[in-house]
């Protein structure tokens, strides 16, 4: 005992448990230090899914683990800005997972940093060719004129009716189930006092706008993309708004909360759910995601249909879409990309499991199979998909972001009527000047 | 088993300094005193002089967290864009409003309960468990029971409200509700500390002031308002700088509770850095402001500091 001194008695405890440490070289403990990537399955995927998406993607994994035979480690962060603040770290310090799940409309930023690994031959190896997708998905996937996202999904702004309110409205068609074709604002809006009149209800139609700054958002990109272009352009560093069009979209909105009293100016995402399973209003604007809220609503039969056309000549659907990037990594092996890949294209195949959640594949073989034509009403949405229109790309868009905060707040007072249309231009043009001339990052 | 390895590892400063002049062996133990400082300093250096000294340079820079590297070279336009955004500014405002709201709360109740409970004939350390308990758990659990406490409708505190027959305001949706909701959650979760200063004071009193008033004859309000709070002077001054300083730097509860909502309209400070610098990736930017924020502490470190060698020369 006493020739063990206590320096030489620290020593071999340090050493034994470095080299305990160093046995696995794998482990998370040495790559921390080594800045390497842990080996704890083949593929590392890091998703932003909670709730039934979550459930479905769990389901995917499962299935393609069990079919290939590959380990995935599959994370789930926190939606919204901590998770692509995370992303965007783990890929500028060069420990990325292999797999990450991106909006589209995030996409701009991550590409144009360098962060992602473009969509390239190993791709088209295993069948992923831009020709199998919807092409507005495809060509929001493409930055600069190189894809580097792979789009799983699109999902659209949509209309939900009650079907019961709309019959009774006399906004069925023959079939009693689908509704009369509308073709501009004015139909939209005499089908609105229909079924305010038929069921003697104080309000139409219902939208979350009280602390729902991206739910506003959707509802004026939808109506104001029918009339013009982006509102930003050259990579959101040029305020491109059309006045006329925005005082003309604003005004148009406010008639609907304001002077016609058709929908509630101040209905919060609680309210909104409430008013529409209660049949409390005969339509609904929100995201087609929300379509797992109400199926399990009973005695409430509902239908959802894309918008028709409104201030504009066409339809247009604001959409944005889920995608699958693989993050760049200098250390990530050939292999590894290939696992990745592998799994990019199982999670393609088995994306009739995410439809469940109300979303439109935007892998084609999924979406014109039997088994999604048959899924309603998911299917009745998919023209949706191909006349989406997404956030205007820029280093500051995209889902979730301090844009749509800002711009959906300009948009709630002009609903709620504490600002006048020309007053709302204004002041969105003045929000959008703090981001355009803000230094880009990129 | 260690008196063979002592002597070997002191012998480089005790044989030396035997022999030498007492300035020598003044060095000796200032080279010693360095030496055992060392563990400190670097990690003084590496984690605190160091990042502030990065955060200087680049906030000169356009630098990103999305590359590497500096980025290219923007001279004081940084600092001129963050003095000229209102988003800063109201943020700055947000913080001092917290602060604003929650000094006086934390620095008078404690002392109440402080004293309250001082005057416990017997058992004292359940309360002074029972209001120290609180600061011991991580903020993201208080905020998550405080967030079910706050949710409409079915939240406990939403339905309190009813109780006594008045309305919860919208704790998330509204500014106003926002920030009630935060200063409980605050008040809750930090009083302990305050009240431990507060008592640890209190036990360092003689008993004898009090028997000696207490032969006088005074009653125990004369005893708190006489003796006790004079002598908690020195501490109150102590707890009102840190809490100021606490609720300066606020950050925890707003973003995990409000994440700085609704429409940013209870957004820190200390979250407009981080939103700035890693949400919107511009790292330059976010250390010039953070840079602003510091010379704003260090001003009103300096106003106080000031203040109290007025009016309390002796003592500096």
């Amino acid at each position: 005992m006493s020739g063990l001194s206590r320096r030489q008695f620290l020593a071999a405890g340090g050493g034994a448990a470095l080299a305990a440490a160093m046995a696995g070289c794998g482990s998370p403990v040495v790559t921390s230090f080594t800045g390497g990537q842990p080996r704890t399955a083949d593929v590392i995927y890091w998703h932003l899914f909670g709730g039934g998406d979550g459930k479905n993607m769990t389901k995917m994994v499962k299935k393609y683990e069990q079919t290939s035979g590959r380990s995935v480690e599959a994370t789930l962060l926190s939606w919204g800005n901590p998770y692509y603040t995370k992303l965007s770290l783990s890929a500028s310090s060069g420990r990325p997972p292999d797999v990450a799940i991106s909006h589209l409309s995030r996409l701009p930023l991550l590409a144009q940093a360098g962060l992602l690994d473009p969509v390239a031959d190993q791709f088209s190896a295993q069948g992923i060719t831009p020709d199998k997708f919807t092409p507005a998905a495809w060509e929001k996937a493409t930055v600069d004129g190189t894809p580097y996202a792979v789009p799983l999904d699109t999902h659209p702004f949509v209309l939900f009716y009650n079907t019961a309110l709309a019959e009774k409205a006399g906004l069925l068609d023959a079939t009693g189930e689908n509704l009369k074709p509308m073709n501009n604002s004015d139909d939209f809006v005499a089908a609105l006092q229909a079924l305010k009149d038929a069921n003697g209800s104080k309000y139409a139609a219902v939208a979350s706008i009280t602390a729902d700054p991206s739910t506003c958002w959707r509802f004026f990109m939808m109506i104001y993309s029918g009339l013009a272009g982006p509102i930003v352009s050259q990579g959101g560093t040029e305020v491109t708004i059309d006045r006329s069009a925005m005082e003309h979209t604003f005004a148009f909105m406010q008639s609907l909360t304001q002077e016609k009293g058709l929908m509630p100016s101040n209905a919060t995402s609680t309210t909104t759910t409430t008013l529409f399973s209660q049949g409390g209003v005969g339509f609904l604007f929100d995201g087609e995601w929300q379509i797992p809220t109400y199926r399990d609503v009973k005695s409430l039969d509902f239908n959802v249909v894309p918008f028709p056309a409104l201030l504009g000549p066409k339809p247009v659907a604001y959409a944005d879409s889920h995608s699958l990037v693989i993050p760049r990594s200098s250390r990530r092996s050939a292999e590894r990309t290939d696992d990745a890949v592998r799994f990019i294209k199982g999670l393609l195949d088995e994306s009739s499991i995410w439809a469940d959640g109300g979303h439109v594949p935007a892998w084609l073989p999924v979406q014109q199979s039997q088994e999604f034509v048959n899924l309603k009403p998911q299917s009745n949405y998919t023209q949706a998909a191909f006349n989406a229109v997404y956030d205007p790309p820029g280093w500051y868009t995209g889902a979730g972001s301090d844009f749509q905060t800002a711009m959906g707040s300009v948009i709630a007072s002009v609903l709620t009527g504490g600002t006048d249309p020309a007053s709302g231009v204004d002041a969105m043009t003045a929000s959008l000047q703090t981001f355009s001339t803000a230094r880009p990052p990129v | 088993m260690t008196a063979t390895a002592i002597p070997t590892s002191a012998t480089g400063v005790d044989v030396q300094v035997r022999p030498e002049t007492a300035r020598g062996a003044a060095r000796g133990h200032n080279r010693a005193g360095w030496l055992f400082a060392t563990p400190f300093l670097v990690l003084y250096v590496a984690f605190l002089i160091g990042p502030v000294l990065i955060g200087l340079v680049i906030s000169l820079f356009n630098t990103t967290t999305v590359k590497s590297g500096v980025g290219s070279w923007v001279g004081l336009s940084n600092y001129a864009e963050v003095l000229s955004q209102k988003d800063f500014w109201a943020s700055m405002w947000h913080s001092v409003l917290f602060t604003l709201l929650t000094t006086p709360l934390l620095v008078l109740l404690p002392l109440l309960f402080a004293i309250l409970a001082s005057r416990m004939a017997r058992k004292q350390w359940f309360f002074r468990l029972a209001f120290f308990a609180p600061y011991v758990v991580p903020s993201s659990a208080v905020c998550l029971i405080f967030a079910f406490m706050y949710t409409p409708e079915t939240g406990l505190i939403t339905n309190a409200f009813s109780w006594v027959g008045l309305t919860a305001p919208d704790f998330f949706g509204s500014t106003s509700g926002a920030w009630f909701a935060v200063v409980l959650l605050t008040l809750w979760w930090t009083f302990g500390f305050n009240f431990i200063l507060y008592t640890a004071a209190i036990q360092e009193m003689s008993e004898e002031i009090y028997e000696a008033a207490a032969i006088d004859g005074a009653g125990p309000w004369q005893q708190i308002r006489m003796i006790t709070i004079p002598l908690l002077r020195p501490t109150m001054g102590l707890v009102l700088m840190l809490q100021v300083l606490a609720s300066l730097k606020v950050f925890d509860q707003i973003y995990i509770l409000l994440a700085g909502g609704p429409a940013y309209s209870t957004r820190p400070v200390i979250q407009y850095i981080y939103d700035t610098g890693f949400t919107a990736y511009r790292g330059g930017y976010a250390a010039a402001a953070t840079m602003v924020y510091f010379v704003i502490l260090v001003v009103i470190s300096a106003v106080w500091f000031l203040a109290r060698r007025r009016n309390n020369p002796a003592k500096v």
